[in-house]
């Protein structure tokens, strides 16, 4: 854990975020159990401080793209409970007006492009962000979140080669949570994953991803840098997922055990660690964390009752926004 | 009125958008100096400096991916994929990401990139730089499709496609490219979806894209020399589809023939006499022929070749039979 205590108020927020994160994850998981949601979605318990720790180093004005596992993005970039519940119930209210739902949720109005259902599908999308802020001459960084399977997605070497030409102010960021999918990353990503950043001279670096001062250290670093013209930039952020790569995804022994799932959920949980750091660094008390955790669930609670009672968009949306005007 | 090439009717669209909004920028291979392979956009990067008409490496999905994002944070950008058969590299982010965002946001993000390709064949350049793919993007809802048949469409649709707020793929036909044609020297544009009748005619409406335009042309006057009057229709744009010139002319003849370059199966033609038999069935003496190119891949040979796309010759022959009221098969 990084020891310096910079800003009560920044920790407090961070904490903050993360908790919303999982609190609004374990909404969507019981609305899922409980049959109240169409379709899947992907949990991003246990990833929170990667999402928070980067998204509390950037500005409403910089832009990240998201993935299908991409609540946590959302959240962490500013998003509100009841225009995300709305939009996983497919209502008339969410972000997306119920024609996105949970892998293509975007809210622009905080700078999120959209999460994406194709695995590495944004990273055209982020590197063209990051080319729009330098030809426009703004200062604007651009976050690319993806998974380490999207490592394997060719797209990514054709864009890292052109930001990195260009240098454009864009940072890659691979979460990763050690498993592509239904299958252990070690399986199917050869040599080293930072490497292959550098091998287009893209300065990379590989940091903790559940330690979220560590994250959000760096990632100030590297978005002032960018803002200087000094970018693109890489990092892998260690991490781990703690449900299934979806929530149907219960049975999954046959690719990662109970112990190694329990290991980490005992022993790195990002929210633990950091809600000691505060306690233990006198930033704020148990009852302090307690009442704020309550506040936190009480919001999620509201904002799911609101969507489950929110109507869906009518059906003559079917055809709109086809097109734009 | 003065006469330039297709060529040069698209770089004079280009740089006017380009003069009008700073947010046009080109992207692509071998567009600055180079001017492309084709030298359609020679002189832009003199004028407009290699931020604007940016060479690429030949990373088709990477820079298509660019220009969606460049588009979704502002820009207009201009895509130059060289060959229209290289959009089967750029599917997933032509089809998934750019047609989709407007949707999938609820209206919120919006993609306003124009995609330049090309199509056509009989330039022996064989199977993987000789498909008309059209069809391909027509399908996919979210994207516009624009097909030029002289400079004056090329001009005029390229300047709409670039104030347009959506993705428009424009396949310009690459033999065309040195065929000169009026183009006025003050400003205009071609609105999407209003076809041109580009002659008139009472016993039968050919209905023709792009490089099939001059073949049906060429076949209505064969056809006048029989007796036979054909309207030839000439669409500009397939998505959007101007259908009540197409109805309209088709009620008048109660016959047609459509022609594109694209593979006849699950074609552009397919799709136009569907919608003719749909919506015009009463008013039709006979069946509505597709002539699209063969369902083979292009040859390389040109007595090959040759035998795979639409010829007036053909047309002459299938119209007349129409006409005639024998109920055929189109070869």
């Amino acid at each position: 854990m990084a020891k310096s205590k910079t800003n009560t108020e920044d920790y407090l927020r961070m904490y903050r975020q993360m908790v919303r994160i999982r609190t609004f994850e374990d909404n969507a998981n019981q609305l899922y159990l409980s049959a109240k949601m169409p379709g899947l979605t992907h949990m991003y318990s246990g990833e929170e401080a990667v999402a928070v720790g980067i998204c509390e180093a950037l500005t409403d004005d910089d832009r990240i793209t998201s993935t299908h596992r991409g609540h946590g993005h959302c959240v962490a970039k500013g998003a509100e409970f009841k225009e995300m519940f709305c939009e996983l119930l497919g209502k008339e209210e969410g972000y997306c007006r119920g024609k996105g739902g949970s892998m293509h949720i975007a809210d622009q109005s905080h700078g999120n492009l959209g999460a994406n259902a194709i695995v590495g599908g944004s990273m055209g999308i982020a590197t063209g962000s990051a080319l729009r802020a330098k030809l426009q001459g703004s200062d604007d960084v651009t976050v690319c979140f993806f998974g380490d399977g999207a490592t394997a997605q060719g797209l990514m070497y054709e864009v890292m080669n052109m930001a990195a030409l260009w240098k454009l102010p864009v940072i890659y960021a691979c979460e990763n949570n050690g498993y592509s999918e239904y299958t252990r990353t070690d399986e199917i990503a050869a040599g080293s994953i930072t490497a292959r950043a550098e091998a287009f001279g893209i300065e990379a670096h590989k940091v903790d991803g559940q330690d979220v001062l560590a994250v959000n250290e760096l990632t100030q670093k590297l978005v002032a840098r960018c803002r200087k013209g000094e970018g693109p930039f890489f990092v892998e952020l260690e991490t781990y997922r703690y449900h299934g790569h979806h929530v149907g995804d219960i049975n999954r022994e046959y690719y990662r055990s109970k112990d190694e799932e329990k290991d980490w959920r005992e022993n790195r949980d990002p929210i633990i660690r950091f809600r000691a750091y505060l306690v233990d660094q006198g930033i704020a008390s148990e009852e302090e964390i307690e009442a704020m955790n309550a506040e936190i669930e009480k919001d999620a609670t509201d904002a799911v009752a609101y969507a489950e009672a929110a109507p869906y968009p009518d059906a003559s949306e079917v055809d709109m926004h086809v097109y734009a005007d | 009125m003065r006469e330039i090439t297709l060529s040069q009717a698209v770089n004079e669209a280009l740089a006017e958008e380009m003069r009008r909004d700073e947010t046009v920028f080109i992207l692509g291979e071998d567009v600055a100096e180079a001017g492309t392979p084709f030298k359609v956009l020679s002189g832009l990067v003199e004028e407009f400096g290699t931020d604007r008409v940016i060479d690429t490496p030949i990373s088709e999905p990477g820079f298509v991916g660019l220009a969606v994002g460049a588009a979704m944070t502002g820009a207009r950008p201009v895509v130059d994929l060289m060959f229209g058969d290289f959009l089967y590299l750029v599917m997933d982010q032509l089809c998934n990401q750019a047609a989709k965002q407007h949707y999938m946001s609820g209206g919120k993000l919006s993609v306003p990139m124009v995609l330049r390709t090309n199509l056509g064949a009989t330039r022996r350049s064989a199977a993987q730089h000789s498909q008309s793919l059209q069809a391909l993007v027509a399908h996919i809802p979210g994207l516009k499709v624009a097909l030029p048949s002289s400079a004056y469409e090329a001009k005029g649709l390229m300047k709409t496609a670039i104030r347009d707020n959506n993705p428009v793929v424009i396949f310009e036909d690459k033999l065309m490219y040195q065929d000169k044609a009026p183009v006025p020297e003050e400003e205009y544009l071609i609105p999407f979806g209003e076809a041109n009748v580009k002659r008139e005619g009472k016993d039968i409406t050919l209905i023709a894209t792009s490089s099939m335009v001059q073949v049906a042309e060429k076949a209505a006057e064969m056809l006048a020399k029989e007796g036979i009057e054909a309207e030839v229709i000439d669409p500009r744009t397939i998505v959007p589809l101007d259908e009540k010139t197409l109805l309209d002319s088709v009620k008048k003849t109660s016959r047609a023939i459509v022609i594109d370059e694209g593979h006849q199966s699950y074609g552009v033609t397919a799709e136009i006499a569907s919608r003719l038999n749909e919506k015009a069935f009463y008013h039709l003496d006979a069946p509505v022929l597709r002539m699209g190119a063969m369902d083979v891949p292009v040859p390389f040979s040109p007595a090959l070749e040759d035998i795979t796309v639409p010829t007036p010759e053909r047309v002459v022959e299938n119209a007349r039979k129409l006409c005639a009221g024998e109920l055929i098969h189109a070869a």
